[in-house]
């Protein structure tokens, strides 16, 4: 699964780039962020346009998972 | 708190308190006003020499110690920096020259509102015109590039130095400067207003409201989450300034204000932009400073030194109008920020969208 780092960015950015890698990717990507704006912000923003988001946590880092609904 | 309920629970919450500062003391539609505030305290250490507005207001030390005090809580204290922070700086030195152009920031925007100030809505339309400047600039990449990690002393160093404003207002020494009459003399008790940024801290903390965040994101991703909050503080404040009697409807004598359509536009219409460049209004700025984020500390500093200068440089409108010095800076401010837009959104255009190109 592609997997983008959007560490260190901020407001919006991890959403932007989570919603242009989904246009390009619309099966599913891995999101890794590093701040709970970021967790909240892009698993809503994966859920609203039909993902089933699983959130990890490792270490300081989330890595979000989004898979297009069945 | 992370769902819907929160968010307006937290709008609701905001605007209730906003109208009770005013009933305790604070000047129309201004129980809170983050702009107007932190001008006031700059003039209180005397970066600016206007007498009727210099005050250490204890709602701006509430929310830095609120919002910090619930970082550490739920361990979302974060020490980060290194992220643009001159542009930061001067982004934030012209949002606070356009707020002054209009005469408050968003959240007083949307206060005013609330209150009836149908001049506010002719601000607000300005707001979504600069918001949407901005978020056209973040579709086409733009970015201040990533923050890094910092030491935990670098974090903490903007939480207390609002300690260091607390106890200032307490011993309150001579060299400071306090209004006699004016804005900056009319105050809700420091116990009331201290405690009232508090509560706002704690809640925008968890909630992450601000007030351009909904505008963008209703743009950018048609996601409604932070415009409930920004409708929530305009629904309760308007129901409880009526039932005050403090809500009057119309354009002229509206307190503090002027009725200026194009300037009150074009002042917000600089504020939205930049706070869409900066991620987030000057609310949010205050709130991420106290989670240890470096980068909206010297967004603060950068406030704090744009009302220096908007009321040394004579920018700062007053209830007669914009001044000619005001307008010439909004117009700077609009050329500054069409600079830093396309710089950052070409710089990284190459990278993010060059398979677009391809």
């Amino acid at each position: 699964m592609r997997k983008i780092d959007t560490c260190g960015m901020s407001c919006p950015q991890p959403v932007l780039m989570t919603k242009k890698a989904l246009e390009e990717t619309p099966e599913g990507i891995e999101v890794v962020v590093d701040n709970n704006t970021a967790k909240a912000n892009v698993s809503r923003f994966m859920k609203h346009t039909g993902y089933q988001v699983t959130v990890q946590e490792m270490g300081e880092h989330y890595i979000i998972v989004g898979e297009k609904s069945k | 708190m992370e769902g819907k309920r929160g968010i307006v629970l937290t709008g609701t919450t905001v605007g209730i308190i906003s109208v009770l500062l005013v009933y305790f003391g604070n000047p129309a539609n201004m129980g809170f006003c983050i702009a107007c505030f932190i001008r006031d305290i700059a003039g209180a250490i005397g970066l600016h020499r206007a007498p009727v507005v210099q005050y250490i207001r204890p709602e701006i030390i509430g929310l830095v110690l609120g919002a910090f005090i619930m970082s550490k809580k739920r361990k979302e204290f974060q020490a980060t920096g290194g992220s643009s922070p001159m542009t930061r700086f001067v982004l934030s030195i012209f949002v606070m020259i356009g707020a002054l152009v209009f005469l408050g920031c968003p959240l007083r925007m949307v206060l005013r509102i609330g209150g009836g100030d149908l001049n506010a809505l002719v601000g607000l339309a300005g707001f979504i015109a600069g918001t949407g400047v901005g978020v056209f600039f973040l579709n086409k990449g733009f970015n201040l590039k990533r923050n890094y990690k910092i030491s935990n002393m670098e974090g903490s160093i903007f939480p207390a130095l609002n300690i260091g404003l607390l106890v200032l207002l307490l011993v309150s020494p001579a060299f400071l400067f306090f209004s006699e009459t004016g804005p900056g003399a009319s105050y809700a008790p420091m116990a009331i207003a201290l405690g009232a940024g508090l509560i706002v801290g704690i809640l925008a903390q968890r909630s992450r409201l601000c007030m351009v965040g909904g505008t963008r994101d209703m743009i950018l991703f048609r996601d409604s989450y932070l415009l409930l909050g920004f409708v929530s503080v305009i629904l309760s404040s308007g129901l409880l300034n009526m039932a005050f009697g403090f809500f009057e409807l119309g354009f002229e004598g509206q307190p503090i204000a002027h009725t200026d359509g194009l300037w009150n536009f074009l002042g917000m219409a600089v504020v939205g932009w930049a706070s869409v460049l900066l991620g987030g209004c000057p609310l949010r700025q205050l709130i991420l400073a106290g989670e240890g984020n470096s980068d909206s500390a010297i967004s603060v500093m950068g406030l704090l030194v744009g009302a220096a200068i908007s009321h040394n440089f004579g920018l700062a409108s007053s209830a007669a109008g914009p001044t000619a010095n005001g307008q010439y800076a909004v117009g700077i401010g609009i050329v500054f920020l069409l600079m830093v837009s396309w710089k950052n959104a070409e710089f990284i255009s190459k990278n993010i969208l060059g398979k677009e190109r391809a």
